[in-house]
């Protein structure tokens, strides 16, 4: 998805179907104001005070121990759940992209539709189901099995972010094993290999764009969420995009919110530049 | 034969994952009692109290009038500007590409405060036009980036002909490399629609006091607790959409467009 446009090493510019200038000015004057130019504020805003004067104290405020710790508790969440859905895609893309039929459907069926539900409503109903007395426990009480209490606990968080965040790790992985030509593979066989060692030398290198574009797409939703740990977590677990809502929508100090987003798009890009090393004939295509 | 057993079996999971919460939305959408915390026997009384509870419906008309302005808008911008960036040198291609990727890459809170910055700055007044302008902010590289790939597998030699056999450039264009962009702008703006309306973070920072869309009422209802109506409102929606869906994928004749479909970009 990112970087498409260095697939073609020698492109030659296109058509110009209509006057070029007056054809790229709308989105030209667009990326600059909503784009480029709040970016530029949220600089502006996290290197100044309340009074305009420049300063890095919002930046700072993050090694306070408050913040530093919704920071680490957001990456470590991020980083676990990230790894889960990789762990839960993997086996599934592969045994969709397997199937001769056409899983264009199902795929819909699994990840697009329930985007049509509300995703707070989705996420809620997870309370529901986790609850003391919620619908899992009470199955599991009927069974004489022992109860699960992650309500309100990391766990739940880490439940939601796999659960909210899974389709993207799945289609671009299907996307990546769909590509590899079943040619490859049977010659890996041919040659000798079991299944293990197709899978570990043709089938996982051949895949690793999907791979990479499937945990920058899982990574920074779950790092920043706020949304997903106030309502599994209770409202005791802060993550730093808490942190930083608060900043803005309650305390309204704006300059400390962006402090602190500017050290969240630093992660942000870290990760992207660790994806863009792996990635480099770009070819993760995502969503 | 037990891989392929253990194969269903995974699939099989993995559709009560993600279908569990779903159920339990349908199934609270009957309950007969305020709290979701308990069962008080079957009612269809929340679907018909849906329809004159006119917050709901307010917000509901706001959440669709958003989607389909936002992504109307989105779309003439974003095709517009991916014919100006293909005829781009790469350079300047190269750049707008990655203009374009910004609000795809970077994280959605950081865009939403970003954009609460800038009305904030301006002394815009916050409400349906600042979620708006957001809106469709974030929906162009949808389009963008759907419409591009049909973009770069056209065959310049068509359009050279429509002009070499009298056509106007107006002419050419639209009745020779327009129809081959189609499909990827119809996916790009069922794209912006969906996105559109499934957003909470963004609007939640770019919207004002007193207008709400359904993501933002259902946040604010969280502590106090969720109105079953809301409940019945998003199966209404979900069943919608299903229906559809299976019309459009048993309809006999949507064959050729499915396939273009998938070409355009799949969602």
């Amino acid at each position: 998805m990112h970087k498409g446009t260095n697939k073609k090493p020698a492109e030659t510019p296109g058509i110009v179907y209509f006057n070029q200038t007056l054809m790229t000015a709308p989105y030209l004057v667009w990326a600059l104001a909503f784009i480029i130019i709040p970016l530029l504020m949220i600089f502006y805003y996290g290197l100044t005070d309340k009074t305009g004067a420049f300063t890095l104290e919002n930046v700072i405020a993050i090694t306070t121990a408050q913040h530093s710790k919704a920071l680490w508790l957001a990456l470590l969440l991020s980083l676990i759940s990230t790894a889960l859905c990789l762990l839960l895609a993997y086996p599934l893309a592969m045994i969709l992209a397997k199937r001769s039929v056409s899983q264009q459907s199902f795929i819909v069926l699994i990840f697009i539709l329930p985007m049509w539900m509300n995703f707070l409503l989705r996420t809620l109903a997870w309370q529901t189901l986790l609850e003391k007395t919620g619908v899992i426990n009470s199955v599991l009480t009927f069974l004489h099995l022992p109860t699960l209490n992650i309500i309100n606990t990391p766990a739940a968080i880490i439940l939601g972010m796999v659960y909210n965040f899974l389709p993207f790790m799945v289609l671009p992985l299907y996307n990546s094993l769909t590509k590899i030509d079943p040619n490859v593979v049977n010659a890996a066989y041919d040659l000798g290999a079991n299944g293990t060692q197709t899978f570990l030398r043709v089938i996982f290198p051949l895949s690793i764009p999907g791979v990479i574009s499937g945990i920058t797409m899982v990574f920074v939703p779950a790092l920043t969420t706020f949304v997903i740990s106030n309502l599994l977590g209770g409202s005791k677990i802060l993550l730093i995009g808490n942190v930083i809502e608060q900043e803005f929508t309650q305390a309204s100090n704006w300059n400390l919110g962006s402090g602190l987003s500017i050290v969240l798009m630093i992660f942000i890009i870290l990760n992207m530049v660790l994806t863009g090393i792996f990635d480099k004939n770009g070819e993760g295509t995502a969503l | 034969m037990i891989k392929q057993c253990a194969q269903k079996v995974y699939i099989g999971l993995i559709f009560i994952f993600m279908y569990a919460p779903i159920v339990t939305l349908m199934v609270l959408s009957f309950n007969n009692s305020r709290t979701r915390a308990k069962w008080g026997g079957f009612t269809g009384k929340w679907y018909a109290e849906l329809f004159s509870n006119r917050s709901i419906m307010q917000a509901l008309y706001n959440t669709l009038l958003i989607a389909v302005v936002s992504a109307v808008a989105a779309t003439l911008i974003g095709t517009v500007a991916t014919l100006s960036i293909s005829a781009m040198r790469r350079r300047s291609r190269a750049v707008f590409m990655s203009v374009t990727n910004i609000p795809m890459l970077n994280a959605e809170i950081v865009t939403g405060i970003s954009l609460m910055l800038l009305f904030i700055t301006l002394r815009v007044k916050f409400g349906l036009g600042t979620i708006l302008l957001s809106h469709i902010t974030f929906n162009i590289p949808y389009v963008i980036l759907s419409v591009m790939p049909r973009m770069k597998r056209l065959n310049p030699s068509v359009y050279e002909a429509a002009l070499d056999l009298g056509a106007s450039r107006v002419q050419a264009f639209f009745r020779v490399v327009f129809p081959d962009l189609l499909p990827g702008i119809l996916s790009g703006f069922l794209m912006a629609f969906t996105m559109s309306l499934d957003d909470f973070i963004i609007t939640h920072f770019t919207k004002g006091p007193g207008v709400d869309t359904l993501s933002t009422k259902i946040y604010t209802e969280v502590r106090k607790g969720i109105k079953p109506e809301m409940y019945a409102l998003s199966t209404l929606i979900f069943v919608t959409v299903l229906i559809l869906l299976i019309l459009v994928n048993y309809t006999p004749k949507s064959k050729e467009k499915q396939s273009s479909g998938q070409n355009g970009g799949s969602l």
